[in-house]
Order: structure tokens, then sequence, then C-alpha cells
């Protein structure tokens, strides 16, 4: 929404499960979803006495590539550090974190036509989860822990509050799950949790400087709910202020059910983490040799391939950017045009037809369609038909323009016996026409394709006109 | 610097340390003896003096992606003191009374 | 000389071993007697796993007789109540652990087990070693083996009692501050904290992170480096635990000719060092000058800031590593509460002695915002400045030697009630740990009839140093650890 009269400020905590097969300080397997509680973990992420953490090192390099990828600063020496509150999901009563020296710092993301910066990307490790008994949280009597997501790798991305609306930051988190999907970092699977991202929300009156009072929303699960719980958020604040009242500075839960966000109980007193430099794990070196080498190995991103669509393919900017950013798009894009179908027809149909809908055709199937459409052999209504049952029956595309008898009629003979017929049976129109009413070509086309629905329009209408010159 | 009883009951809150009767003075009090001798820390200038907390050079070593054995639910649950259906069981997580 | 195998050292009892003048399984016999006479008045142990030491003494014997034999197959050992076996209550002498069996073994004490020792039960300690004499233990105090009515040192207490009690022919335990060198002093026996990063802390239920080390209490400086050789080295489970060469036995024998002896000045004007103890460390610098050392003066100019750099940074580390005891996944909990607040304050209330109080409230203070800088960083600065002090005097010295501990063992009771006066107990020890050097302690004679330690220093890594030295004096001395006789 845009609000007249005030500007919308939004920075970005995501919070990202890289792919690794085991836990960030331990060697524990990642428990799938539906796996039993407490049945993935052991010693060290349990907690237990007199264990320490070792360091994944995939989980760095997940860390390490998604930080060059958005051109961030890689220090030569980072560190651990502890993060202390004590609460039943975290089992060490602290969590290691980064505190003063991250992973990678001072990057950016370009998102559409604006570039996020990138404050800080580091790694850390995820809570366990906690089962309330009742069904809400202010209700629960007694709660049950289940450690198996505890110690699971998490690598946090904060933007600076760069973001000035809702779709830009539904499309920020769009561009990052893409990026994390290009870099191999992470599914970046938000459904799955896998990509939690947390918007800091305040708002100003247009021209000023100052930063409002900001909100944290949590629970956002899907990227239509980031759009709407920030937009809900956005109108909240500005109709607060607009009444004389005020912000207040807090997390605020996002209700799916209610659609609205909601105060999270705020604790008793503010929380002292008391970070100190984590003593069971000495600083890690990061060699720039190793850096240079993910450098190297990452492949093209999506900024990047952008940029090329438009170089090499004379894509509008627009059409670009909307399939580079969807890897997946993307090479079906470049996959169609090498097996033949023209640049921007196949664009089109890749905006228009595949990206709405859900689900994703093979190169061939895109390709046959777009060509068999673009060639006129077939109406792009059928073309649709055509490759929705492909996708479906996984059968070709010329099977089913066959079986169908899609195949338009381009004979011209045949063709003008078929327009000779209609002038006859329209001879009033055809008149009209004649007699200066272009117009009345409408008329005899809609009666051609009711005669003949199969008839190539483009050369039935030349056909049509020439013989009524 | 001397402790006093406000600050007893936040750091007590803080490091989850109930206080029964008596604690809040015997803290002060012995707290606040042990912090004069260490106060002799400011003496000296370290403006210029990099702090250390490792002692020793070594360079954290990582660990290969390599998952090893977890413990079962019942070995992972062997010591809880609450234990229900596979999870530890805790007392609500509310916070105000 | 007695013949008792109580009263031997490893290498006399591995002979008598191999020679089948005795079995294993007699030897853990004539320690589980030993322990059942001396053990009432001395109260190291906490709990016997003799069930273990049964299977264990079954096994050597078989490897004896089948020549598969590891160096400590047969030797009755113990192992404080700090590090975590399989199975095996271990509770870091509080109540707050109290029943809990870990799922796992530590490093250390698997290396030892591997090489065919055999654990007799579990020693007293103060609890989570936060203290000086083991009379913070979470279930009684350990007593003194020389003297019944003193404390044995601690916090590795009942694991040096055990040695010197002829109870167990070497026992481990822990070294924060002084936590094995000081109990090894007023216990007449030998003990040594090895360079932090050379021992894993793997299973080692920490105090203080940055500080803790894992350590033997041994009859002879050779027992104490095959113990040593024994655990040390690279551990995939303790990124704190180098990759390096790990000969520490090297030149053992080698004597002190042309050894430069430092000798802190600052050591020798500490506050209640008793003169007793200043006499017989005098001697024992001349016994091994006589043998060939050289002593040189060396100045640790920030020896006094060091206990207060000290009472920062480990009770910090501690506030944090104790976290973890929440009454959620094991140990007391007290779940009748309102909520989960109400039970971590009773749980925790309930569940600590007085002095971990003290420390987790001192540490969480040094750490909280608006102190921090005060406290914790400055004490990490001044950190830097006393290792820079041992680097300088490195320069000028091979080894430093000193008193262990200023004082000979004290009454029970006696220092209870100031914390300061048991925090100086750690005076000549705790700069070893902030400097993560390795550094023993060996008997040099008596004050009062109770035993004194010599410390010696070395610079990290070179257990090798120290050991050669301390070795060195054990032979010019004639020294050998008695087992005190109780009655």
């Amino acid at each position: 929404m845009r609000a007249v009269g005030w500007e919308v400020v939004i920075g970005m905590e995501v919070h990202v499960q890289p792919t690794t097969r085991t836990k960030m300080f331990c060697g524990c397997a990642i428990a799938p979803l539906n796996a039993p509680p407490n049945s993935h973990t052991c010693p060290v992420c349990l907690g237990l006495p007199g264990v320490l953490p070792v360091i994944n090192k995939a989980a760095v390099e997940a860390c390490l590539k998604t930080a060059v990828a958005l051109n961030c600063e890689i220090p030569r020496h980072t560190k651990f550090d502890r993060k202390n509150y004590m609460y039943p999901d975290l089992p060490k009563g602290y969590q290691i974190s980064q505190y003063d020296l991250p992973m990678s710092h001072d990057g950016h993301l370009e998102v559409g036509e604006r570039r996020v910066r990138i404050r800080r990307v580091h790694l850390e490790e995820d809570t366990g989860k906690l089962v309330h008994a009742g069904d809400r949280l202010h209700k629960a009597w007694e709660s049950f822990v289940d450690l198996n997501r505890a110690g699971v790798p998490l690598m946090e991305i904060v933007s600076e509050p760069d973001i000035r609306s809702a779709e830009e930051a539904r499309d920020y988190a769009v561009a990052l799950r893409t990026l994390l999907r290009t870099v191999g970092a992470s599914e970046a699977d938000m459904e799955k949790g896998q990509l939690r991202a947390e918007p800091n929300i305040s708002v100003r009156r247009t021209g000023t400087t100052e930063l409002g009072v900001k909100t944290e929303l949590k629970n956002i699960n899907s990227f239509r709910n980031l759009y709407r719980a920030i937009d809900f958020e956005v109108k909240r604040q500005i109709e607060a202020l607009e009444s004389g009242h005020d912000v207040v500075q807090e997390t605020r839960g996002w209700s799916d059910a209610e659609q609205r966000t909601f105060s999270q109980r705020t604790k008793e007193f503010a929380e002292d983490y008391r970070y100190f430099p984590e003593p069971d794990l000495p600083p890690l070196e990061l060699d720039p040799a190793w850096i240079e080498e993910l450098r190297r190995a990452l492949p093209e991103l999506p900024e990047a391939r952008r940029v090329r669509l438009v170089s090499q393919y004379a894509l509008p900017l627009h059409d670009a950017s909307l399939i580079a950013a969807e890897r997946e798009l993307a090479d079906l894009f470049e996959g169609a045009v090498r097996a033949g179908a023209d640049a921007k027809p196949a664009a089109n149909w890749i905006i228009g037809e595949v990206a709405p809908g859900g689900s994703v055709p093979t190169i061939n199937q895109l390709a046959d369609v777009v060509k068999l459409v673009t060639s006129g052999s077939i109406t792009r209504d059928q073309g649709r038909e055509v490759l929705a049952e492909s996708i479906r029956s996984q059968r070709s595309a010329g099977e089913l323009v066959a079986e169908r008898g899609f195949a338009q009629v381009s004979d011209e003979s045949e063709l003008e016996a078929i327009v000779r017929e209609v002038i006859a049976t329209n001879a009033k129109a055809a008149a009209d026409y004649q007699a200066g009413k272009k117009q009345a070509l409408g008329a005899l086309m809609a009666d051609l394709k009711k005669k003949a629905p199969n008839a190539n329009p483009k050369m039935a209408n030349e056909i049509l006109q020439k013989l009524l010159q | 610097m001397p402790l006093s009883r406000d600050q007893v009951r936040h750091v007590a809150l803080l490091a989850r340390l109930g206080l029964e009767q008596g604690d809040e003075d015997f803290y002060a009090e012995q707290l606040s003896g042990i912090l004069r001798h260490i106060d002799r820390l400011q003496e000296l200038n370290t403006d210029a003096i990099p702090p250390t907390a490792q002692v020793v050079e070594v360079a954290a070593t990582l660990r290969e992606d390599v998952p090893r054995p977890c413990l079962t639910q019942e070995e992972a649950l062997a010591n809880a003191p609450a234990a229900v259906d596979g999870f530890f069981r805790v007392p609500s997580i509310q916070e105000e009374a | 000389m007695t013949l008792d195998p109580t009263h031997l050292t490893i290498s006399e009892l591995r002979h008598m071993l191999d020679e089948r003048e005795l079995s294993a399984q007699e030897l853990l016999g004539l320690h589980l007697e030993r322990i059942e006479a001396a053990d009432a008045d001395v109260k190291a142990f906490l709990r016997l796993t003799t069930a273990r030491a049964a299977e264990q003494a079954q096994a050597a014997d078989r490897a004896l007789r089948d020549g598969t034999a590891g160096p400590l197959a047969g030797i009755p050992m113990a192992v404080k109540d700090v590090l975590c076996v399989k199975g095996v209550e271990t509770t870091a002498g509080s109540q707050i652990l109290k029943g809990f069996k870990p799922p796992y073994t530590g490093t250390a004490v698997q290396r030892i087990f591997d090489a065919g020792a055999v654990m007799l039960g579990v020693t007293n300690c103060d609890e989570f070693a936060m203290g000086s004499s083991t009379e913070n233990s979470g279930y009684f105090p350990t007593h003194n083996p020389w003297s019944l009515d003193r404390v044995p040192g601690g916090s590795s207490g009942g694991s040096a009692a055990a040695v010197a009690a002829g109870e167990a022919t070497f026992s481990l335990g822990t070294d924060t501050g002084g936590s094995i060198r000081q109990p090894a002093a007023l216990c007449g026996v030998i003990g040594m904290k090895p360079t932090y990063g050379r021992v894993s802390r793997y299973g080692l239920i920490a105090f203080a992170s940055s500080l803790d080390q894992i350590g033997p209490f041994t009859r002879s400086v050779e027992d104490c480096a095959l113990i040593l050789q024994t655990m040390a080295g690279h551990d995939p489970l303790d990124s704190t635990c180098a990759d390096r060469p790990n000969n520490v036995a090297r030149g053992l024998h080698d004597g002190v000719e042309r050894i430069r002896l430092g000798v802190p000045r600052e050591y020798f004007e500490v506050k209640g060092m008793e003169s007793g103890v200043r006499l017989a460390i005098q001697k024992a610098l001349n016994t091994l000058e006589a043998a060939g050392a050289e002593l040189v003066d060396v100045s640790l100019p920030h020896t006094d800031y060091g206990l207060a750099a000290y009472y920062i940074i480990a009770p910090a580390e501690c506030s944090s590593n104790l976290a973890r005891f929440d009454g959620v996944r094991y140990g007391m909990s007290e779940q009748d509460a309102q909520n989960i607040t109400e039970a971590y304050m009773k749980t925790r209330r309930k569940g600590f002695g007085a002095e971990v109080r003290r420390r987790v409230m001192l540490g969480t203070y040094a750490l909280s915002s608006g102190y921090y800088d005060a406290y914790y960083l400055k004490a990490q600065k001044v950190r830097t400045l006393i290792k820079q002090d041992f680097d300088d005097a490195f320069a000028n010295c091979d080894a430093i030697v000193s008193a262990t501990s200023p004082t000979v063992a004290f009454p029970i009771g006696s220092r209870t009630q100031d914390p300061l006066s048991m925090y100086l107990c750690d005076v000549l020890t705790l700069g070893g740990n902030l400097a993560g050097l390795p550094g023993i302690s060996v008997p040099c004679g008596m004050s009062d009839g109770l035993p004194v330690g010599l410390q010696v220093l070395a610079p990290q890594w070179r257990e090798d140093i120290t050991l050669r030295v301390a070795r060195a004096y054990e032979l010019a001395a004639d020294m050998r650890v008695e087992v005190a006789l109780v009655d």
C-alpha cells in the first residue's frame, strides 16, 4: 500500500538453514520433519555436562558462498560468541552465535531497481522446539521440549533498513531464496522452516529522516504472508500515529487465521545476553585462497543472469528480471531457446503461462509449444491446452496436436474456399466493408472462426481482405 | 564498588538463582568484598593492551559434514527429571504468575 | 622399604604384574581393602565402582597373560567427580547433578581405560571444582591423610588424598587455578597440570573453559609423564586441543645441568607465605643448584593482579557454563513452580552450594550490560599482561620454580567464612592457568609435619622441561612419595 504522506522503512532479518547433513557443532544428522521427538540428539546438542562444540565445515562453506554471492566483505578472522539466556528450548543456556566478528559484513543484493545493503551474514545454531499443552501459549500450564532441531545450523542474514514497501520486502525474500538456491547454500523452503523472514518495520512522515519506532514481526511462513503481515502492520502503525497514539517497540506475531499481527508477551525485563567469546572454539581463520576458490566455483548469480538475458536475447529488462528471479524459470527459458524457440515468445510464454501456474514444463514441452504457435500451426489457445496436457500426461506436443485435430489449416487454396463461403453467407457485411466500413471485417472473421476453428487466423484474414478488394 | 540490594536482585534474576531469606545481604556483602579486591585492576592502564580470550594459539579445526550415530530417544531422556511421550516436560513457559 | 603394593609406583607395580608376583585382581583386592580401612577417615571417594573395577582387572589379567597388555594394565586408579564416565554417576561434587549418569565417557578417561587401567571409583571435589579445600563438596569434606583435621586442598582433594592414603596408585584431577597442584602439595604427592590444549577436555564438566585442564596425581615423576603421555594428544571432539607432537617424556632423565631456573621474587613475597614453606623451598632450590641448575632472578610484575583477573574470568565463564543446569534434561528439578522461570530459580537455588552461587553471581555481574568493559574485558587485558610477564621471564630462564602453595594444609573450617582468604590459596598457581603453562608440584619436605610442594612451571608445550626438572629434583633429593598411614 502507499499511504500518502508516510514513508515505510523495513529492515529484514532472515534465518536460513544451510544445506548440511549434520548439525552445526555435532555429528547428529538433521532430523526429517516427521521424526519422533528427541530422536536426533547426542550429548553435544543435548547440552550434557562435559561436551564441546566442533564446527561443521559444510555450514561454514555455505555461509561463505552466501556471503560472496551477496557481495560481502569476508574478514581474515572470525569467531563465535555465547549469547546467554535460559529457556527450555536452549539446552546449554546459551546459544553459540557470532557477535562482533561475524563471518562476513557489508554486502548488497539488487532487488528490482533497488539495492538493499546487507549488514552481515553470520552463523549460529537453532534452538529446539516447544510444544505447549493447550492450543494457546497463554493458557499453557506445561510445555514439552523436542531437541531434534537444537544445534541445526542457521545463517542469519541481516539487511540495512533499505526496503520501502511490503512488495519490496517480499521481492527481497524471493530474491534471497533464488540466490541461496543458485549457489547451493540452502533449499530455502519457507514452509519447511528453512527460511524464516523477520521484518523490522517502522513508518515516518515523508521528508523526515529520523527513524520511527519499529516493531519486529515473527511467525511468518510464506512469501504471501510476509507481504500481508507487513501490509497489515504498516496500516496499523500509520493509523496509530494518525490518531495520536504511539507505536510501541515490541515483537509482534502474525496470525494466519486472523490475518493480523498481535503483540507477543513483552518480557518482564529486558534480557541482557551477556555476549562473550566462546572459549570452547578458537578463532576461525578464513584463508583468502579458500574464499577465492569458492568464489570461482559459484554459478552465475541471478543479477548477472538478468543482465545477460537482456544483452544476449534482447529481452526487455522487465522480462529478464522476472525470469532471472527464479533459477528454474531462467534455465527453462535458455533451454527452450537452445531447443529452437524464439526468445521473446518463449519469454512471453514463461511469464504469462508458466510462472502464474503451479507446474513447470520440461524444456522440450515448452519449446515445442512455442514453436508450434509461433509458426502458426496451432492457435495460442490451443497451445495453452497442449502445454497443460503435455505436463499432465508427459506426452509430446506433436502427438497431442494430431490427436485433437488442432493442426491449423494453412493451405492457401483450402483457406480461400472457406473464405469464399463466408463472403457468400455474409453478403451484407462484405458489402459494408467494401463501402468503407472497416469494422465489418470483424463479423466476417467471427463467422469464419465458427465455420473453421482450425483456420490459420492470420492467413485467413489476409485472404479475406484480398478477396474483398 | 559495593553491590546494592537492587543489583543483587537484578543479577540473581539474570542468573536464574532464587533468593531466599538472607541471600540478598549475603551476596551484597560478600560480592562487595571480592569486588573491592578486584577493583585493583583499575590501577593498570590497559588502553593499548589487547584482550586474551584464548591463551594458546590453536586455529579452529573444522569437522567434515559426516553424520555420527545419535543417541536413541530412550538414551536422550534417560536422565530427564520429567519426560512424557518422548518429550522433556517443563512447567509453563508463561512468565507472569 | 615396604613392599606393600598400595605404596608403590606404576612402574614398580607393572614389574610385579609382568613377573606374575601379583595379579591385577589381587592388586585390586588390596586396594579395596585399603579403601575399606582408610576411607572412612579420609573420605576421598564419593562412590566406588567395584563391579567395573573387577571386570577391568579381569581383562587386565587376561591381557597380561596374552601379552597384549597396555602400559597401564591392571593399575588401580581413581577419577575426579568432574570427568564423565559412561554409566557411572558423575555429579561434579554437586547436589544438582545427583543421580546423573553420562551416556558417554570423556576422551582422557577413555584413553586411560584403553591403556588397561582399573577404575576404583569417583573422588570427591569442591562443587564444580570451585574451591581450594574440598570443603565446598556438595556431599562431605575430604580429610588430609597426613592430618585428618586438615583439608587435603582442592578442588581435586579427593584425588590427591586417595593417592596419598594408598587408596589408588594414581588418579585424575582437573586444574583451573591450581586444583591439581595445590592439593598435590598439601597431600605430599606429585600433581601436574599440562599446557592448556595438551589434553582433551571432552568429558570434563566445565568450570572455566579457557583455564581447565585434566592432569594426573602420581607417586613418581616417571609415572606422571606416563599418564600424561597416555591422555595427551589431538581429539577431534575438542577444538581447543592441539594437534602437535606429543613426546612429553623426552629427556626425562637428562638432569638439570646448565638448566636455568627462574626464581620470581614476587612469588616469595606473597601475602601469607609461611616461613616453613619458604625454608623448604629454599632447600629444594639449593638441591637443584647442587645438581647443576643455574638459579636466576626473574620478575613477574603483575602477580598482584593475577588473583583479581582470575576471579573475573573464571566466574564469568562458569556463570555461562553452569546455565545448562536447569532441571530440564538431567539433574535436580523443582517442578513445583508456577512457570519456568520460577522452576529455574528454585532448582538452582537448591541445587547449587554457596560458593557456586557466589561465583555464578559474580560472573553474571561481570558480564552484564554496563560492567563488561570494566570487569570482563579489563580482566582479559590483564591476562595479556600476565602472559607477557611469563614470556619475558622465560626469555631468561628455562623453567620457573616456586612454592606451590604459600601454606601447608590448614585446619578444616578455618577459611570457609572468608572467601578471599580461600582464594589466596591459588595465588602461586593461577598464573600458570592464565598463561596456559604446564606446571607440576613435587613434594619437597615437610613443615610442621605437613608436606610442602615445589612448583615447576615451563613455557607452553614444554612439559618435557617441567618433568625433567621435577625428575632431577626427585633424584637429587632422593625423594620418594610416601603413603600417609592413616590409623
